[in-house]
């Protein structure tokens, strides 16, 4: 059921862990419902120099936790705000038809850490 | 290396099995009911295999129905026993960890009008009996509950729930589709009224199951067609399947006592390593009042999907209770009935042993389990949390 991409992305996922004193950082889902996902991001001047992941989830949220991560880097904040998932999922060339709510979980952390950085900075 | 630990879902057809049925494909390939010669043949060897399947159920050849899947033969039992006598009696009681085929028939006859009672069980996987005694009454149609439980291995107490069932004047079926290949199913024994089998989990073909239908016991028919079964259940007799089912339940049946020491053992072996090695887990299920082959755990912080498919790319086959393994929302209603906390439900995992299985495989198994674990803790941030390394998840 999942494509070769995403089991590559699965059992070889970049940008595992975490980054020490981040400047943005969020956490979304709850272990009730089988998922959460932390990302914590290196920024500066408005561009993501580094993300990390940590995510407790199916084998959908892991590849698609690994594929925005590396999606962002790089990007500025305006660039990132703008991934959907539905181009995680593009990215990744796909997931079944139930997994695809696992990919929304990678695009609310990324808002999530973004919006952080924001009201630190504020 | 691969290695299939789940023998709950199906298992691999006999050789022995394989060149009994190949004939009835291509030379004996009469339809059974037919009249000429062709037919005749057939007829001859689906008597054959009834009255094998019959003598191993201690039951009698006209006692025993062919379906086309264990989940058919579930679905006749509750179904048709409830319709049969709805005039009378409008409840049916099932337990909370049923096979969903039964799960799935009472929800049907839930909605069209019947009253259904789902019996709890204990935190180790076991039919509630001081709660049946009370849930059961002389409006109930059908009692069913499994012999064995497809998620956990519990062994039921089915004697206590027939006497309790026939008390009320209730039917009792039973659904031993995963009792068959480790435990002696003798219908007069268990005091079934009805009992399901299913040929591929006994190292038979799929596709091919049976009802023991007690003589006597009117049951309404749910696949109409031809004179079939005893004009019970229509549709052409798939020779070359039953023919198999019965070579299989026969193997089975000489090969038991061997085949549950040699499964007991690696099981065993399995598990104690598994609770002894690996931080964090939970044994799902009764260690005692449970088939050999069956060990059912959760791991903390980790979701079972993932877990599975890590398993997968070593070449190893488990199955999961999580949600995202099922394709619904929720994780396993066995482990739930059972008072497992949902996160401990998402992470778990069942391994089912086999008689082709070997201690080598075992300790594969264990090595990449371990493996598997620590690089999905690592990535999760639960375990993070509990390692005290992160504050504010």
């Amino acid at each position: 059921m999942y494509n070769e991409k995403v089991l590559q992305a699965f059992a070889h996922p970049k940008n595992v862990g975490v980054i020490e004193n981040p400047d943005g950082e969020g956490v979304v889902g709850n272990p009730t419902c089988g998922d959460i996902m932390k990302i914590t991001l290196r920024i500066n001047n408005d561009i993501i120099t580094d993300a990390k992941f940590q995510t407790f989830g199916c084998t959908a949220a892991i590849a698609t936790s690994s594929t925005a991560t590396e999606m962002i880097k790089g990007k500025t904040l305006e660039e990132a705000l703008k991934i959907t998932n539905a181009q995680v999922v593009e990215e990744l060339e796909g997931l079944p038809p139930q997994k695809l709510h696992c990919s929304v979980l990678a695009e609310e952390a990324i808002k999530k850490a973004i919006e952080d950085y924001y009201s630190k900075k504020a | 290396m691969k290695v299939y630990l789940d023998h709950c879902s199906t298992t691999p057809c006999d050789n022995v099995v394989v060149d009994k049925m190949i004939p009835y494909f291509t030379q004996e390939f009469g339809n059974a009911d037919s009249l000429h010669g062709f037919g005749r043949e057939t007829a001859k060897a689906v008597a054959e295999a009834r009255s094998t399947i019959a003598q191993l159920l201690n039951c009698q050849p006209n006692e025993v129905y062919f379906t086309a899947s264990g989940t058919e033969a579930d679905n006749w039992a509750l179904k048709g026993s409830a319709l049969s006598r709805k005039d009378t009696r409008k409840k049916v009681v099932i337990s909370a960890i049923e096979h969903h085929a039964i799960l799935n028939s009472a929800e049907w006859l839930e909605h069209n009008g019947f009253e259904v009672a789902r019996c709890p069980v204990t935190s180790n996987g076991i039919v509630d009996l001081d709660a049946l005694e009370k849930i059961v009454d002389d409006n109930t149609s059908v009692v069913s509950v499994m012999y064995v439980n497809n998620e956990v291995g519990t062994i039921q107490p089915v004697q206590s729930i027939a006497e309790i069932a026939h008390k009320h004047g209730a039917l009792f079926h039973t659904d031993c589709v995963q009792a068959v290949p480790y435990l002696k199913v003798d219908v007069k024994e268990l005091g079934a009224d009805m009992v399901s089998i299913s040929g591929h989990k006994f190292y038979g073909p799929k596709g091919v199951g049976a009802l023991f239908i007690r003589n006597g016991v009117r049951i309404d028919k749910l696949v109409h067609g031809g004179g079939q079964e005893r004009s019970r259940r229509g549709g052409t007799t798939n020779t070359p399947a039953v023919v198999g089912m019965a070579e299989a339940l026969k193997l089975n049946a000489s090969e038991m006592e061997e085949n549950n020491k040699h499964i007991k053992l690696l099981r065993d072996t399995f598990r104690d390593r598994v609770l002894n090695e690996i931080p964090y887990v939970h044994f799902n299920g009764d260690m005692e009042q449970c088939v050999p082959s069956v060990a059912n755990f959760s791991f903390e912080y980790v979701e079972g999907e993932g877990i599975l498919m890590m398993m997968d790319l070593k070449g190893i086959a488990v199955s999961s209770g999580s949600a995202c393994s099922s394709g619904s929302l929720d994780p396993s209603h066995v482990l739930l009935a059972m008072g497992v906390p949902i996160e401990l439900a998402h992470g778990s995992i069942r391994f089912s042993f086999g008689k082709h299985n070997t201690m080598e495989e075992v300790e594969y198994a264990v090595q990449s389990l371990k493996q598997i674990l620590a690089t999905l803790r690592e990535m999760s941030p639960l375990f993070k949390l509990r390692e005290g390394e992160i504050h504010n998840v």
